[in-house]
């Protein structure tokens, strides 16, 4: 074929089923026939079971040999732990990761690296893991890519895991990335959904593209291991057991897998907030609408009262109201909180895009036909100024604060 | 020093419309533009050449439209522009986008001394080229870059942005960054750029320019497979609470107790 995907026109009888088949608007009938233009085609497939003459053709891959990736084995989360405190992210793999490996039946192993972690191990097999690859350094005691990553490659070619999971976080996607590459295997960003396919027993990877419009289930299916980062707050973590057994193995560590041409200087924590936005259960998020600086005083009260963390639009960003690792949105950060409380902001789609997956949406925009209240759950028209502090009295009410 | 910056024409996501009948993106009409995170990457490029001196050099792998970008990109400043466009890379993921650059760099006749990436693209949101190409390249790489602190031939400290914070990092050059929006404002394009934009000459490279292998490019040189898209379930609207100030906020306070008690305590 001198094209990866063709449309063979003698066999294709310009019925123009396959159009509206394809989620890219790749096909186009000029002529008597379906043509595809290539520069928009991602060859995924959609078009080919359409067409009821078999006039699609998609060049296929050599397929895997199966021999090859029954050696892989086991279901891996790399964890993500600073200064000793394990993420919640990290528990929430650990809960999607054992229900993979129950269906593979296969063990759920976690890889620890750190310095002084060793304590840390019994807790990750509370949480479901029945195994702990240990790496413990002083060398390893602040995240770095380089060491990080050279680790988990040395551990991933001498035990060969199926499905290798990370958090989407800045730590997961720069190791998972490098990684990736490096041994030659795919990985699929920002997950929100995993599953296996009871046929082939591969991955199915769900994650939305182009700012959550769509969503895109990717397959790795001749490559080991499968690896994913998957957001936080999207998996649910197993309920802790204390009880549970499991084996920890302490990795001898080669000088080489030690070396780095990075050097961390200095942890700068952010001022102000302790509350990671992209882990917060609730979010308190303040736009234009909040009209000064001084009133994000407002939302922060509220903030405290329900232990939630305070995001911003980025307008509100732009105005130097707030920093700018508190922007939700299409150039800052995704969150998937259980409730996202939007204060004068107007839900444009590069904010949306930062935020509609939240479980609960509640929308205060004094403007009824603002954006937002397209995809609220809840939604007050009406004054932030007003209904804010009014929200912080009821709330302190109810939680006796 | 030679800095090389490498940016992609993604739509706007604006305008990328859903068709409501098959639930499929509309893309016909949607204007290309140049990745948002791009941008900064294209100013900070040239903010080092106005420091360290040099020249710039912009590449993009795409199809033949996506020479637009690299128009722009000089309209900014940039010296030189460098497609990288063959049917060959029709369906590449991020491994195989990875690859092609990666194989694009080392073709230059100056070795980069900084190779500058977004954080991450607006179609894909993946964030994984950069350090892709760092591991292509065996280059340390510093992601989620906020400010460059210091830089010179041979050392660089830069703020990279967690998620707690930031973290002052000292790296060996050559080296890779991915830039985040706090870095800087990117600038407008002026009249002498927009000139020099329209006559610039576009270096274009095919998959045998840049000695691409077929096994590592495209289709072939992807491990992951699309195999299914759809539209998430649209999100509608709900209730609207109606009521003073405080009446309002009683009944979301009613609505939402549970979850109020479950994540505040
Ligand atoms: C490439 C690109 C990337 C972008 N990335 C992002 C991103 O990551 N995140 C992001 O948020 N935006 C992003 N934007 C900007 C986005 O398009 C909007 O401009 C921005 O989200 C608007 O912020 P806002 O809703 O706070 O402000 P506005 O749109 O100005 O809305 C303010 C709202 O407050 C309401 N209001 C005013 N006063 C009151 C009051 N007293 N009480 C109640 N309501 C009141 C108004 O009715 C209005 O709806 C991006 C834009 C571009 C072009
Ligand atoms: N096709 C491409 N050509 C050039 N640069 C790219 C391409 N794809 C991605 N990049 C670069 O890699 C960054 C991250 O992209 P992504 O991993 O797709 O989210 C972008 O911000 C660009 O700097």
């Amino acid at each position: 074929m001198e094209n990866p995907i063709e449309i063979s026109s003698e066999a294709c009888v310009g019925c123009g089923q396959c159009i509206p088949a394809c989620p890219f608007d790749a096909i186009d009938m000029p002529e008597a026939t379906a043509q595809i233009d290539l520069t928009k085609c991602t060859l995924c497939g959609a078009c080919v079971p359409t067409c009821a003459f078999d006039a699609i053709s998609i060049e296929e891959k050599a397929a895997a040999d199966p021999n090859e990736l029954g050696q892989y084995q086991n279901i891996w989360v790399m964890v993500e732990q600073h200064g000793g405190t394990i993420e919640p992210v990290t528990y929430e793999l650990l809960g999607e990761g054992r229900k993979l490996a129950d269906q593979r039946g296969m063990k759920l192993c976690a890889v620890l690296a750190g310095h002084q972690v060793e304590a840390l191990s019994q807790d990750l097999i509370a949480h479901g893991a029945d195994m702990v690859y240990l790496a413990d350094h002083p060398e390893l005691e602040s995240f770095r890519d380089e060491p990080y990553t050279k680790v988990l490659i040395r551990l991933i070619e001498t035990h060969k895991p199926e499905v290798v999971l990370f958090a989407a976080t800045a730590a997961g996607r720069s190791v998972g990335s490098r990684a990736a590459v490096k041994i030659n295997t795919g990985l699929t960003a920002d997950c929100t959904g995993l599953a296996i396919d009871p046929a082939t027993g591969n991955l199915l990877q769900t994650r939305p593209a182009f700012g959550g419009n769509i969503m895109a289930v990717i397959e790795c299916p001749a490559h080991r291991p499968q690896m994913a980062s998957v957001r936080p707050n999207v998996m649910t973590p197993t309920e802790p057991d204390s009880a549970r057994q499991g084996e920890v193995i302490t990795i001898d560590l080669q000088p080489e897998d030690l070396a780095s041409r990075t050097k961390r200087l200095a942890f700068v924590p952010e001022a102000g907030s302790t509350v990671n936005i992209t882990e917060a259960n609730i979010l308190i998020s303040g736009g234009r609408g909040i009209q000064k600086p001084d009133n994000f005083a407002m939302i922060q009260e509220l903030a405290e009262v329900l232990q939630a963390g305070v995001a911003a639009s980025r307008a509100a960003v732009d105005a130097n109201w707030i920093a700018y690792s508190h922007q939700v949105g299409q150039t800052g950060k995704t969150v998937c909180p259980k409730l996202y409380i939007a204060c004068g902001i107007s839900g444009q789609i590069q904010h949306l895009a930062g935020m509609a997956s939240a479980e609960v949406i509640v929308a205060i925009n004094k403007d009824p036909d603002a954006p937002i209240f397209d995809i609220a759950t809840y939604g007050i028209v009406g004054d932030v100024l007003e209904i804010v502090p009014a929200l912080t009295t009821e709330c302190k009410k109810l939680l006796k604060r | 020093m030679h800095i090389v910056v490498c940016i992609k024409q993604v739509p706007d996501t604006h305008d990328v419309k859903l068709d409501p009948v098959h639930n499929t993106l509309m893309r016909e009409g949607v204007e290309a533009i140049v990745n948002p995170f791009d941008m900064y990457a294209i100013e900070e490029a040239i903010r080092l050449r106005e420091k360290l001196g040099g020249t710039v050099t912009a590449i993009t792998m795409g199809p033949p439209q996506a020479e637009a970008v690299l128009r722009e990109a000089i309209s900014m400043g940039v010296d030189n522009g460098i497609l990288v466009s063959d049917v060959a890379f029709a369906g590449s993921d991020t491994w195989a986008t990875s690859y092609t650059l990666a194989q694009a760099i080392r073709k230059l006749d100056t070795p980069p001394g900084i190779i500058l990436f977004g954080k991450q693209a607006a179609d894909g949101d993946t964030a994984q080229v950069g350090p892709g190409v760092a591991a292509q390249l065996d280059l340390p790489q510093i992601t989620y870059v906020r400010k460059i602190e210091e830089i010179s031939d041979s050392r660089i400290v830069a703020e990279r942005l967690l998620e707690t914070g930031y973290e002052v990092i000292e790296s060996s050059m050559p080296c890779i960054l991915s830039v985040v929006k706090e870095i800087n404002e990117p600038r407008l394009p002026s009249l002498k750029g927009k000139m020099a934009a329209r006559k610039a000459a576009i270096t274009k490279w095919s998959a045998e320019d840049i000695k691409g292998e077929h096994g590592c490019m495209g289709l072939h040189g992807s491990p992951t497979k699309v195999v299914k898209v759809f539209t998430p379930p649209p999100r509608s609207g709900g209730e609207m609470l109606t009521g003073e100030p405080h009446e309002v906020a009683q009944m979301l306070v009613e609505k939402l107790k549970d979850t109020f008690i479950e994540c505040a305590s």
